[in-house]
């Protein structure tokens, strides 16, 4: 084949993927290591890359310290309860401890932050959200990141990670091809910060056809952060932990301005508030610990999310749908209907695109919300990711191996969603975690830990081969049928997709069987993506732009597996509205108030599952 | 079919293709413009739209819920920092919006790291990033801590 090997050698910091943990990382390495190589691999184009490629209307982690508004464990103490309990503390309180930093970094550099006249304090939305004008939110950081970066490759889609053959489990860098040329790209690299991104697309979703591109979180999402760190061999935490996203029906609006800003609420179709209806059957699965009304109305302690969709698909299943946003009396205010298009044109076009289509204007009638298909990710009330060290000021043990942000591989670090146990990190927090990593990684070089990393010719091809494979094995086979393709000897990339989400909703708790699995389930599940993997070895792409699908569908399906394995280990059911275990339909805090950690061994593909204990914040004399 | 392309607008540039982030915009071998490869894998996120300088991108919304008929299109002014929309519904109402896109010249505002002063000794053993304490705290103190917390991590079930 006529592609070219072309080796950037000599790298210090390797970031992969640019989207905000990738840039964070990108521009906060400058700093650290000002005469160290900065290379930037990047799927698609740093300006517009990554879940934030179309903008935001809100930064939704943002404490407001200096204003004297919340300190960092106020928001690990919100954190926690969003998730049931389960969360890396640690890494919580040190992301929320800097990301006021990054959020003022972001003004000085033009991001248009909306200003309480007030006050003159950044305007809130909710009591960690803060409302701006973000349409060119992406734009602006990958200035930053190129500002640091001494290389930016666009168009590479990278597909796996070096390893050094002189120690194991250390990093040696990462490969990739270019989408456009097809080149073959090796990036030889002291250490790797993983800033890919996390899963959309992996469960079926409730589109058909055209629509099932209006996925809530971006289609390019295709798991690679989970694929390239699980292939490695990196321990992964809380992948079971996927989420449900109530929103505005089909096209996935956000609802976050509504609820917060603009004091919509949600009502059946009968026009009645079901939430709290649900509220003591509910409470006896999880408990009063995770939930307690009462103390919420109080506190304003926030009611876990998971919960809230538990009732609003419980009421849809009682017969007493739909579920209305009631927008019309908050749309009145011609300010406030400012803000609710405004909301959507600054970071979900697809949204205003179905309403004007649809005719729905919120002012004269309320729209529909509903439940969206489940996705995997770390940065929204979501925590799935590698099991990565923490900062050494404020992890326990079982929490620290040197380096912050360090994956369980030597060298390989995360951010964004590839960390795990760190939800409600957003975009700021993103930026943030990226730092983190990126000053962690100087020093991991300063200290000497990159010395003598060996990589041979023989992976280089080894990984060369692999990655052309469905290409090769796409003109090999096409001739063997007239024409389309319906072929006995290869699947295409979007025949392997169907089959992925297919199965991962009907075994692993999919929208079709309301989110609803077992352990028998997904044993079967399991068996089904094991021949599936064997089906993957025979993925034909038939140009370059099939070769990125493919592997794409190749992350997705090694995230999915991973996903399954942790849903069947974790025998409880920890966040109802995300997903049911029909065979332990309780919070089980005695056996089950962990974290679950995975490692795939690269070798025999088997998977190892351990329970970690779960840290939290309390105060000394507790 | 999300994003499509206006044959008699679009002379081949090929802007979309560089920024779209889905690679689902790609140049016609017959007819030399762009157009979108896989409406499916289509975001309606619109950065191909508004890199198109002659305005040849436009959106129809999913045909499996969105009826014909409507419009949201969009100006996005570099230059005067601005973006305007406007939403045309299927029923001929019509919205504006205009929005601030960056308060600072492009580009400009923002440091080079490697020029600024490197960080000492102290800095990098400790736990503080670039620019920091600015901004963290409320006081001049420096950054949070358990012990300037009056927190530990204690392991078990806690709240």
């Amino acid at each position: 084949m006529a592609y070219q090997t072309i080796v950037e050698d000599g790298i210090d910091v390797l970031v992969v993927g640019a989207g905000l943990g990738g840039t964070g990382a990108a521009w906060e390495a400058r700093f650290w290591g000002q005469n160290k190589k900065i290379v930037i691999a990047e799927k698609a184009n740093i300006d517009r890359s990554g879940a934030v490629a179309q903008g935001l209307y809100a930064i939704n982690c943002y404490m407001g310290t200096r204003w004297g508004e919340n300190n960092p464990e106020d928001h690990v103490r919100y954190a926690r309860i969003d998730l049931m309990g389960l969360v890396r503390e640690d890494l919580l309180f040190d992301m929320a401890r800097h990301v006021d930093s990054t959020v003022h970094q972001f003004e000085e550099w033009g991001l248009p932050i909306m200003k309480n006249p007030e006050t003159g304090r950044y305007l809130r939305e909710g009591r960690w959200q803060i409302m701006i004008h973000g349409e060119s939110y992406k734009p602006i950081v990958a200035e930053a990141a190129k500002k640091s970066a001494d290389k930016v490759f666009n168009r590479i889609c990278v597909t796996h990670l070096l390893m050094d053959e002189s120690k194991e489990n250390r990093v040696a860098g990462a490969v990739g091809f270019n989408v456009r040329t097809g080149n073959y790209h090796v990036f030889k690299s002291k250490t790797v910060i993983c800033g890919a991104g996390g899963a959309s697309n992996i469960f079926k979703p409730r589109s058909v056809g055209e629509g099932s591109g209006r996925t809530w979180y971006a289609p390019w999402s295709s798991a690679s952060a989970y694929g390239l760190m699980i292939n490695a061999g990196a321990k992964m935490t809380q992948m079971e932990n996927r989420i449900v996203l109530a929103r505005f029906k089909d096209g996935y609006g956000p609802v976050g301005a509504y609820f917060l800003h603009l004091k919509t609420y949600t009502q059946n179709g009968l026009g009645e508030e079901y939430e709290s209806r649900w509220f003591p059957e509910l409470q006896k699965m999880v408990g009063k610990e995770y939930l307690d009304p009462e103390a919420s109305h109080l506190t304003h302690r926030p009611i876990p999310t998971c919960l809230r969709n538990h009732a609003l698909i419980s009421e849809v299943n009682a017969g007493r749908g739909p579920i209305h946003m009631v927008t019309m009396r908050a749309f009145q205010d011609p300010h406030l209907e400012e803000v609710g298009w405004e909301n959507f044109l600054g970071m979900t076009v697809g949204q205003a695109v179905l309403w004007a289509a649809t005719d729905v204007d919120p002012k004269n009638e309320n729209p529909e919300l509903t439940t969206s298909e489940p996705y995997v990710m770390g940065s929204h009330a979501t925590c799935s990711g590698a099991w990565c060290s923490g900062p050494e000021d404020v992890s326990p043990p079982e929490y620290f191996w040197g380096y912050n942000r360090m994956t369980s591989i030597e060298g390989l670090f995360g951010a964004g969603d590839a960390v795990g146990g760190t939800p409600h990190a957003f975009s700021s927090g993103s930026f943030t975690e990226g730092r983190l990593a990126a000053k962690a990684a100087c020093k991991y070089i300063d200290d000497g830990k990159a010395e003598g990393i060996v990589v041979s010719e023989d992976q280089i091809a080894r990984r060369r081969k692999e990655i052309y494979k469905p290409l090769e094995h796409y003109k090999v086979y096409r001739n063997a049928i007239v024409a389309g393709d319906v072929n006995p000897h290869y699947i295409n990339p979007k025949q392997g997709l169907d089959r992925l989400q297919k199965l991962m909703d009907e075994y692993c708790g999919g929208v079709t069987v309301n989110y609803m699995t077992n352990e028998k389930l997904l044993n079967i599940g399991l068996k089904k993506l094991k021949i599936m993997e064997e089906d993957l070895e025979n993925l034909a792409a038939k140009d370059t732009h099939e070769l990125l699908r493919a592997w794409e569908l190749k992350h997705r399906h090694r995230a999915a597996e991973c996903v399954t394995q942790h849903t069947l280990f974790r025998k409880e059911t920890r966040w109802p509205g995300y997903y049911y275990r029909g065979d332990a339909m309780k919070v089980d805090d005695e056996n089950w108030h962990v974290l679950t950690v995975s490692r795939r061994d690269p070798q025999t593909g088997e998977y190892t599952m351990e329970k970690a204990p779960c840290y939290h914040l309390v105060g000394e004399d507790t | 079919m999300p994003t499509f392309v206006y044959m008699t607008r679009c002379d081949g540039c090929g802007h979309c293709v560089d920024i779209c982030p889905s690679d689902i915009m790609h140049i016609d071998k017959t007819y030399r413009r762009a157009y979108n490869i896989e409406p499916n894998m289509c975001w309606e996120c619109y950065s191909c739209v508004k890199a198109c300088p002659q305005h040849a991108i436009d959106v129809r919304g999913y045909g499996d819920f969105a009826p014909l008929g409507h419009s949201v299109s969009v100006d996005r002014d570099e230059e005067k920092g601005t973006i305007a929309w406007r939403i045309k519904f299927r029923n001929g109402t019509e919205k504006n919006f205009l929005s601030p896109i960056t308060t600072k010249p492009w580009g400009q505002a923002i440091p080079k790291l490697a020029d600024v002063p490197g960080p000492s000794q102290e800095m990098r053993d400790g736990q503080l990033l670039y620019n920091e304490p600015k901004y963290i705290r409320m006081d001049d103190g420096g950054l949070h801590t358990l012990e300037s917390t009056g927190l530990k991590m204690k392991k078990g079930v806690y709240y």
